[in-house]
């Protein structure tokens, strides 16, 4: 019959929950994988880009070889969202190899574990990390937030290319943050698109030292550094599309805490204080400094107009 | 997304798209393409840069934190929204009443143990444990345990919560569907009646398995006689007897069951609510149908105007009664 199933553990606990539905989500995770037969230089692709997000655990890479994973066709996918479900992430890079499509990468998301929209991409001329040495003095802080470059008029006008823009804004992004120290932007990836070719290279940020507040910038390579071609695309349907950029509404005023109204009092607000040894606060040395007003046992801390007052402990 | 000289930002998403050409040709080597990539990089950062860099900032150790506004790119979700959780019976009431949650306070002093104990959990202030002595009431029976009491009645309370919570999950998956419910807790048979007719299927019991089993055992040739038993297999009850009749000779004991047997039958024949277990249709219909019979088989297999001659009997209590 019909009966509550509750964890049985406070961390499955905690992973449900990290799991749930929110109104401001978690960063995007990626699965890589790849299917039954792949090149070398997918492999590196994969291994890259697992390297580039695997700060907060935000990638996931399979080492073994899936088959049955064909995510154009239809029943082709059911095993990714399987595993989208399993892994809880919502963004998969699935790399092959044929002679048909050679250095096949597809880039995939998902909405509610299902397939939202589909990318199918070619690497050409790719240049791993190692080759870089990763930029090693300017090297990035693994899990900064980078700044995003996108190069080329393709970019706003052709279909396929404005949708790989947005598929790579929401792979590389990151976490959306409120503030920033403008001292940890190290790293930047550009985007380049020549015709039906992207150019994509990963950066280390130099902040160099002008005359002005604004410091120029001087870019290292660093990281992969691949050349893109686009080859097939899915678009989702609008009522997916639809579905999955409701925003919620956000309520005006926020939450503020720690004040109360008393009817007595009025406004009334709480201070938490640490933890304070009155006893060993330091007074300073009296040397020399004993003067008529100098009352050595005191217990209560006078205020300059010796009104006797007491310490919130 | 600000625009500048064919530039657009988004500063929320860090991002900076140079809407110009990029202007590679494809007689350039790969050193000249990275050369021209990481220039224009640079460029196009440095209007990323302007913009961050006049924000106004506070100053810290590592360099100046901004302030960073919402991003403009709308990207797609990866979940749906939450769902809000339908209002639980106690809620509802509570609403209806204007009861209102007050908030208490976690340790509360403990007048027995003389010291500030918690509300609940481990040394709790009202532990059930650790009550010594339970003063007897004019009311309690002699014999019962009191603190056996207590505890089963805990047990019951308990018991009765989680149902109560069970009903209340079970609600807000029917309203809200599966989004409805905490992300934590999920209902173990996941096959809601879609109708709302449809039962759950039911778990049949001991008795209903060896029911079964023995209609099975018996279902043979010879009424599962002589069937090779298993080890421990125990022989059919009432084997060959389905009926049972009751001593004629009153023996010691029985006393006079035979007679009370005649009696009940006899009451309920010649009683005032006798008409009520006769189905009377049944049996005018009985009658009529044999009536039918005797008449075809009169007249025989043959073609021939069969004229209705028989009589039907009417269906009324009082011309069925002086017949």
């Amino acid at each position: 019959m019909l009966g509550v199933v509750k964890p049985k553990s406070k961390r499955g606990w905690r992973e449900l929950e990290k799991r749930a539905p929110k109104l401001t989500e978690n960063v995007k995770k990626v699965l890589l994988l790849h299917g039954t037969s792949t090149s070398s230089t997918v492999k590196g692709v994969l291994t890259d880009l697992y390297r580039l997000k695997r700060a907060d655990g935000n990638a996931i890479k399979y080492t073994r070889k899936n088959e049955n994973i064909r995510p154009f066709e239809s029943g082709g996918e059911s095993y990714l969202e399987h595993l989208s479900q399993k892994t809880d992430c919502s963004m998969f890079v699935f790399g092959s190899h044929s002679k048909k499509r050679q250095h096949n990468l597809v880039f995939g998301r998902m909405y509610d574990h299902h397939l939202y929209d589909l990318i199918e991409v070619g690497v050409e001329k790719f240049e791993p990390i190692v080759m870089f040495g990763g930029a090693k003095k300017y090297a990035p802080q693994e899990g900064s937030k980078p700044c995003l470059v996108f190069i080329g008029e393709g970019f706003e006008q052709e279909k396929e290319l404005m949708h790989l823009k947005e598929i790579l804004i929401d792979l590389l992004r990151g976490e959306v943050v409120d503030a920033i120290n403008l001292g940890g932007l190290d790293r930047a990836f550009i985007c380049v698109a020549e015709g039906n070719k992207v150019y994509f290279k990963h950066c280390a940020i130099r902040l160099k030292k002008s005359g002005t507040k604004v410091p120029r910038i001087e870019l290292i390579e660093a990281g992969p550094s691949m050349e893109l071609v686009v080859r097939r695309h899915c678009l989702p349907d609008e009522e997916l599309k639809k579905k999955a950029m409701k925003v919620a509404l956000k309520s005006s005023k926020p939450k503020v805490k720690n004040v109360s109204r008393d009817s007595l009092a009025g406004k009334v607000g709480r201070i938490y204080m640490p933890h304070q040894e009155v006893k060993n606060v330091s007074r300073g040395s009296l040397a020399g400094k004993v003067g008529k007003n100098y009352m050595p046992h005191q217990e209560a801390y006078m205020l300059p107009y010796g009104e006797p007052t007491t310490l919130l402990v | 997304m600000d625009d500048q000289e064919g530039f657009l930002v988004d500063l929320g998403n860090l991002l900076v798209v140079d809407k110009r050409k990029a202007g590679l040709s494809p007689s350039l080597s790969k050193e000249e393409v990275t050369r021209e990539c990481l220039a224009r990089g640079e460029q196009a950062l440095q209007v990323l840069a302007e913009k961050l860099f006049s924000i106004p900032s506070t100053p810290d150790k590592a360099g100046p934190i901004v302030q960073l506004p919402a991003p403009t790119l709308q990207l797609p979700r990866e979940k749906p929204l939450p769902k809000p959780r339908p209002p639980t019976k106690w809620e509802i009431f509570a609403q209806r009443k204007g009861i209102k949650k007050r908030k208490r306070s976690k340790l509360e002093f403990d007048e027995q143990n003389q010291e500030w104990r918690r509300r609940y959990g481990y040394k709790r202030v009202r532990d059930e444990k650790d009550i010594p002595i339970i003063d007897a009431k004019p009311s309690d029976e002699i014999g019962t345990d009191p603190f056996a009491n207590r505890s089963a009645q805990k047990k019951s309370r308990v018991a009765k919560e989680a149902k109560n919570q069970l009903e209340n999950l079970k609600r807000a998956a029917k309203f809200g569907g599966k989004g409805a419910l905490p992300s934590t807790i999920q209902l173990a048979a996941t096959s809601l009646p879609i109708t709302g007719t449809k039962e759950t299927p039911r778990r049949i019991n001991k008795k209903e398995i060896g029911f079964a089993a023995g209609l099975a055992s018996s279902s043979t040739a010879s009424g599962g006689k002589f069937d090779r038993k298993l080890e421990g297999e125990k022989q059919a009850k009432h084997v060959g007897k389905h009926r049972k009749f009751l001593p004629v000779v009153e023996g010691s004991g029985i006393g006079h069951q035979e007679l009370q047997q005649s009696q009940r039958v006899l009451n309920k024949v010649l009683g005032a609510s006798s008409n009520d277990i006769l189905d009377i249709n049944k049996a005018v219909n009985v009658l009529n149908v044999q009536d039918e019979k005797r008449a075809h088989k009169a007249k025989g297999d043959g073609k021939g105007k069969r004229k209705w001659t028989s009589k039907k009997r009417s269906i009324g209590k009082n011309k069925f009664r002086t017949k």
